[in-house]
């Protein structure tokens, strides 16, 4: 209702922001510990500007939601990721596993991420529209219903409780029955 | 001798691992050379890794293959960047396996050797008139306008002619008909090489064909930059609509393939309505089941090109239907035309000491792993050399393919160091060993730091012109920095 047209908004706005090149570095070679301190700072960065633009109810207690990932061994990563920050940016501040060799400007499909739950999937159109970008990345990646690009989803209360699959590398070489000819 | 060899391992591993770090140099600065070796980085805490170029600048074709107007495609150089500033890792430029050092010497003074060097050479089309003057490799014609030093020279004639014609039909032979058409006002802002601008924008070239053997349901290019260079903007889009009736067979092959039916559906709306021509419009004419038969040297100018005469083809498909054949007909006609570019193919390049299969241009390799010739019943494989990225599986894929060919080869590698068939005795020189013996041979070596100090520069000189960077396209002025 008039709430989720608020949210709506919000994530809009939010998502024409970070589409802006102000993307966080890789920071896989970085200690530990400034890993999270960035987390902490970047926490309290994108809370005002959730809060500043995200809905007018004043409901503090939205400004991060709850994102499993799903790694290439099957084990479960839980993170926090703030309102407004794409699943890559969120992947790499966490030290997950997952490529960003465009650093999500849309020229490539290395972040590729499979939504896992039927729920999500069906309720937001944002997710949905993605299908699209991704059928113009890949080439060589067998991709899946449910595919995604990690770059393109934002955290938005609606997401709450999402699953990402990261897929295997070096399975599915090929995509729609091409096989790579035997050397 | 393996049975022998592997007790020996297996007693070592009981004993702890000798703190030696295993040194594996990687030839080639691309993509797989990249991937490679951040892969291996991160996998394998004690190992070092060299990565040599015979360029003084890094990253391949990612700076000397991608189109000046696709710059996001060459944002992972920040990435690998990051990868070549790791303290494990060095990178060493105007290297040149073959001249500066050969396989034999790398491969004693490493570990392992990572073959990455992909593709530097072309398929020939093999038909009389080749050598004419004004026909190029699509790949020369892209390293020149991408200020590649070697091709800086290259020099193409663009002002005697308003017609190009392209054999091939993929994403290469698309790029160079859009930098032929594209209004020079938007190449001004990319990073494209100066002395390519200057020609471009003295280009009397309005007309760019676009020839393919086979069908519109079988062009290698892909929907997002066909969608590019039909987007051009006052450009006049031709297609004979005979050219897009599909067959079954088509039919079927567009069924199994989406990418292929989207290429299709995308040409076949292409067209614009054709209306009076004038002189000075820009054309690309798709043209469809037409296969090369000569090329007709100039009336005008000797020793010039003056045309092509191509050859129509039908398709013909195999028994198991998974590829049409185009097949010539005995048809003929000409297209008059003074620039000529073949864009059907890269080729790889052999070595000295390198087992090599001429036929399909590539290192004979399981999963990465190089095999001399397997004409024995037991695989022999080289042991600690591998290939990555086109030198392993052909001239194929997006800069993104390397990443899964990366992963492959790397799981070999582990699988190896595992087992302890790259451990030896003593300890490998590496590093210092190469940069010894290159010293000794009076090469240059250019290490990423001075590469960092030609970045600096070329962003520099960019920045006077309002473009990303002003690339420095000699061999002279990339060693003086």
């Amino acid at each position: 209702m008039f709430l989720s047209r608020f949210y709506r908004l919000g994530a809009h706005t939010i998502k024409s922001l970070v589409k802006a090149p102000t993307l966080t570095p890789r920071t896989s070679y970085l200690p530990v510990v400034h890993n999270q301190y960035l987390r902490v700072l970047r926490h309290e960065v994108f809370s005002s500007t959730a809060a500043k633009l995200d809905s007018e109810d004043g409901n503090e207690e939205k400004e991060k939601i709850n994102v499993t990932f799903v790694d290439k061994d099957g084990e479960d990563i839980h993170i926090k990721v703030p309102l407004g920050m794409s699943m890559l940016e969120a992947a790499h501040e966490n030290d997950i596993d997952l490529e960003g060799a465009c650093e999500g400007s849309l020229a490539c499909s290395t972040c590729h991420v499979i939504v896992m739950d039927v729920d999500h999937y069906k309720t937001n159109y944002q997710i949905q529209q993605m299908r699209k970008t991704i059928f113009l990345c890949v080439h060589y990646v067998k991709i899946f219903c449910r595919s995604r690009l990690g770059c393109q989803i934002i955290a938005k209360p609606e997401l709450e409780g999402l699953r990402l699959a990261i897929p295997a590398a070096t399975r599915n070489f090929a995509v729609d029955g091409f096989k790579p000819k035997p050397h | 001798m393996a049975s022998f060899g592997k007790f020996r391992w297996i007693s070592r591993r009981i004993t702890t691992q000798s703190s030696a770090p295993l040194r594996i140099c990687v030839v080639g600065s691309g993509p797989a050379g990249f991937y490679t070796a951040e892969k291996i980085l991160k996998a394998h805490e004690k190992v070092e890794v060299d990565i040599i170029d015979r360029l003084p600048t890094p990253f391949g074709l990612v700076r000397s293959g991608v189109a000046p107007d696709h710059p996001e495609t060459k944002i992972v150089t920040n990435q690998f960047s990051r990868v070549a500033q790791n303290e494990r890792c060095s990178f060493f430029g105007n290297v040149c396996l073959g001249s500066s050092i050969t396989l034999p010497e790398l491969r004693e003074m490493y570990n392992a050797v990572v073959l990455a060097y992909g593709a530097e050479s072309d398929r020939s089309l093999g038909i009389p008139g080749e050598e004419l003057a004004g026909i190029y490799a699509a790949r020369e014609f892209v390293w020149w306008y991408n200020g590649h030093p070697d091709c800086r020279n290259l020099d193409p004639d663009l002002k005697s002619t308003d017609t190009a014609v392209i054999f091939g039909q993929g994403n290469v032979a698309l790029d160079v008909a859009r930098i032929l058409l594209r209004p020079t006002a938007e190449l001004a802002r990319t990073d494209i090489a100066s002395h390519a601008l200057a020609a471009l924008e003295e280009s009397s070239i309005r007309k760019v064909y676009l020839v393919g053997r086979r069908g519109p349901v079988q062009a290698a290019c892909t929907a997002k930059e066909l969608r590019e260079v039909l987007g051009i903007k006052d450009l006049h889009i031709h297609i004979q609509p005979a050219d897009l009736v599909t067959t079954p067979a088509d039919e079927i092959e567009m069924k199994n393939n989406r990418i292929r039916r989207r290429v299709y559906e995308l040409l076949s709306k292409a067209v614009t309505p054709v209306h009076a021509p004038h002189p000075g419009r820009r054309e690309l004419h798709f043209v469809f089941f037409r296969k090369p038969d000569k090329f007709l040297e100039s009336n005008d100018r000797s020793g010039h090109l003056g045309g092509v005469q191509l050859e129509k083809t039908i398709l013909k498909g195999d028994d198991e239907l998974v590829k049409q054949v185009a097949v010539g007909t005995g048809v003929y006609e000409e297209i008059s035309c003074g620039l000529s570019l073949k864009s059907i193919g890269y080729k790889s390049i052999a070595i000295d000491g390198l087992p090599f299969d001429s036929y399909k241009g590539i290192v004979p390799n399981i999963g990465g792993r190089v095999f001399a010739d397997a004409s024995k019943d037991h695989m022999q494989y080289e042991t600690g050399l591998y290939v990555c990225g086109w030198l392993k599986r052909g001239p194929t894929g997006i800069v993104a393919t390397n990443l899964y060919c990366a992963e492959e080869t790397l799981a070999c590698i582990s699988d190896d160091i595992g087992k302890g068939v790259l451990t030896s005795n003593s300890p490998k020189p590496g590093r210092d060993g190469l940069l010894q013996l290159l010293d000794s041979r009076n090469t240059r070596v250019v290490t990423f730091d001075a590469w960092e100090k030609i970045d600096a520069e070329e962003k520099r000189r960019g920045n006077l012109k309002n473009k990303p960077r002003e690339k420095l396209t000699t061999w002279e002025e990339l060693l003086k920095v």
